[in-house]
């Protein structure tokens, strides 16, 4: 950082701090009333004025991860006292966990959206970088004919807002049986993810110095080799940034999530909400598949933070 | 060792010619200096050479084999660029093992070690084996890079302008280098730069290109004493050699307001007279000249004259005291002239 000297740096110093401070408030605030919500006691999460000093409960997570059922009068004292502590606090919340006939708990559905979630997330993720990585190189190093027009066409397909194509996509979905499928959302993700990700990568490698892969090229290697040992690591940064926000984009997505699943690959962003309780609205419950759910982008968000910082500041890669 | 031949090799890029049917002979062993100003089509000869452009006609051969089908990492050449030669994000020691772990030519670790400390004794760099490529000043760098094309024994060396990016005093303490050690590897070393002082401290044999077409090929002698026009003539020698358009008048050449004394010209055929700077004569009986500047660089002095609305410059010996605004007489050595039709610039002795 700049060693801060007059009195004009000073106040201009001080001013920017400031406002960092007002934008990381109003940005961070949203994240911390869901949290909040996520551990509070069900009568407290929608109180007016809000509350803000409460006792931390689990129960909310309790209940996002159980089947339960409203009860009709409290549990004898027997039942209860058998009940395991995180049973009871479903009890204390006037509903009962779900079990089978043999005494098994029945899970709600969360945790295998959020396993969807996971699997078409990362996998579209994956796809579009690396078919959008190998791309942007084809344009950034060789002649393609009609270069321009091509990478015209590659944005143009994000121009339509997607949901614009809901409808027929989703009866083609249904005609060759992709509805409610993994691959149909992973297609889809893809192909979202795609363009975007062959013009920022393609950003990316146009700074990567020819040279390097001219030298390799000269020292005895192919040109795939020098693409895997030259390039791929030099274009990291940006691949990291690209990861990013293919993978945001895919983990929140919810209009074609919830036209084109309903069970089976259904991911978490159209669960979550529908979860509003066995009776009137239950928002700890929402608040804790929330909170869950912003824990994959946090921890992916962080991991690749020092790549991240780079890579937002296109174009000031290196040298 | 290798001996290289280019045969009326042309190349374009789409619309632009960058060579037009360039035919070149680089003897065994031999240090050629490819001198041409930016966007003379120097690099293009070299990457053709190199195998990282195909000719659009012509022919290359490498030891007399016809290469011209070949990529770049059949051809066994080494190439030395102006920057970014070097591989970010490796150690300087995995720079030079780079080449030697080529999968077309495959050495053995022992060897692969051997060749490194060789190397890095050679360049005196050993000290800097373990260092990120990024922590290396620029100097280092083109040492390393030099490293990383002797490693290996290629049939030829490739350098493009490797020291245009170095401070002076560097660039000199490394051109001296690179020449020792060309003369000990005893082999074919291709170097392009537009610097005509490299070209002419370095060169076994320099050939000039302009726009795309080789315009002489010489020694630097040939070069510098004989230029084969008027181009070359203004390429070569710093300050370049003086040009003043004229005719010869009853042995005298006549340029402007300067009448000086020159024999064995045909006389009234409108010429280009040719004269070095350091033929030039200050002082004595001659043409009326003043001086217009004087920059003193130690060993001489470099003058800057006005005869009539022609200016000239002139090297003359530290010694001599002349002072800006002077009035001098200006003679020269008529043996030193040389004679550039002027329609074509091409020099007399070369047919003009």
């Amino acid at each position: 950082m700049a060693a801060v000297r007059t009195r004009g740096e000073v106040i201009r110093h001080r001013l920017s701090v400031t406002a960092v401070l007002v934008i990381l408030l109003i940005t961070l605030a949203p994240i911390f009333w869901i949290t909040a919500t996520a551990f509070k006691p069900r009568n407290l999460a929608t109180t007016m004025p809000p509350t803000v000093f409460f006792e931390p409960e689990i129960s909310p997570f309790v209940k996002l991860f159980t089947k339960r059922s409203q009860l009709r009068e409290p549990p004898t004292e027997e039942v209860y006292n058998a009940a395991p502590w995180w049973e009871k606090t479903v009890f204390d919340g006037g509903e009962k966990v779900v079990r089978s006939g043999r005494g098994e708990v029945q899970p709600s559905g969360y945790p295998s959206r959020f396993l969807n979630s996971l699997i078409v997330a990362i996998t579209s993720t994956v796809l579009a970088v690396s078919m959008g990585t190998i791309t942007a190189y084809g344009f950034s190093r060789f002649k393609v004919k009609g270069e321009d027009d091509w990478l015209f066409f590659i944005l143009s397909t994000r121009m339509l807002p997607p949901v614009v194509v809901a409808i027929p996509m989703f009866l083609m979905y249904r005609a060759v049986g992709l509805n409610d499928t993994h691959l149909g959302l992973i297609i889809l993700y893809t192909a979202f993810n795609l363009s975007f990700s062959v013009w920022l990568m393609k950003g990316f490698i146009d700074e990567i110095p020819k040279e390097y892969e001219d030298a390799a090229l000269v020292d005895g290697y192919t040109r795939m080799q020098a693409f895997f040992k030259i390039v791929l690591p030099e274009a990291a940064t940006g691949i990291a940034a690209t990861a990013v926000f293919c993978f945001i984009t895919a983990w929140n997505e919810y209009a074609f999530a919830l036209i084109m699943t309903n069970r089976r690959a259904q991911t978490a962003p159209p669960f979550i909400p529908s979860q509003v309780g066995s009776g009137l609205p239950d928002w700890t419950v929402i608040a804790a598949g929330t909170f869950l759910f912003l824990l994959p982008v946090a921890i992916f968000t962080f991991l690749l933070r020092n790549h991240l910082l780079r890579g937002m500041s296109f174009g000031a890669i290196r040298k | 060792m290798a001996h290289i031949e280019l045969r009326g090799v042309t190349k374009t890029f789409g619309a632009a010619r960058a060579l037009s049917d360039l035919s070149l002979d680089i003897a065994d062993g031999q240090f050629f200096v490819l001198l041409g100003e930016t966007g003379a089509g120097k690099t293009t000869t070299l990457r053709l050479i190199a195998g990282l452009e195909k000719p659009t006609e012509g022919r290359v051969f490498i030891d007399g084999q016809d290469v011209t089908g070949w990529g770049a990492a059949e051809r066994d050449v080494a190439l030395v660029l102006q920057q970014y030669s070097l591989y970010p994000r490796y150690t300087v020691r995995q720079n030079l093992e780079f080449p030697l772990k080529s999968p077309i030519r495959p050495s053995s670790p022992a060897e692969i070690a051997a060749r490194v400390a060789r190397v890095a004794k050679t360049l005196r760099i050993e000290h800097l084996l373990d260092r990120k490529t990024d922590r290396l000043s620029g100097g280092e760098m083109q040492r390393v890079s030099i490293g990383r094309a002797i490693v290996r024994t290629p049939k030829v060396f490739l350098m493009d302008e490797p020291l245009s990016a170095l401070d002076a005093k560097l660039r000199e303490a490394l051109r001296a280098e690179l020449k020792d050690l060309q003369m000990n590897l005893g082999e074919t070393f291709l170097f392009v730069t537009h610097d005509q002082v490299e070209a002419m401290s370095m060169g076994d044999r320099i050939g000039v290109l302009n726009k795309g077409v080789l315009v002489q090929v010489g020694t630097p002698h040939e070069i510098y004493t004989n230029p084969i026009n008027t181009f070359v003539a203004r390429a070569v020698g710093s300050p370049a050699m003086n040009l003043m358009p004229g005719a010869v008048e009853r042995g005298q050449a006549v340029a402007g307001s300067l009448r000086l004394p020159l024999e064995g010209a045909e006389s009234g055929r409108p010429l280009i007279f040719g004269i070095r700077p350091e033929d030039l004569e200050l002082g004595g009986e001659g043409a009326p000249a003043r001086v217009v500047d004087v920059e003193n660089h130690g060993v001489e002095k470099i003058v800057t004259l006005q005869v009539g609305a022609q200016a000239l410059r002139a090297t003359v010996p530290v010694t001599l005291r002349v002072v800006a605004g002077d009035a001098v007489g200006l003679g020269w050595n008529p043996g030193k002239v040389v004679l550039f039709d002027q329609a074509t610039g091409r020099s007399l002795r070369h047919g003009g």
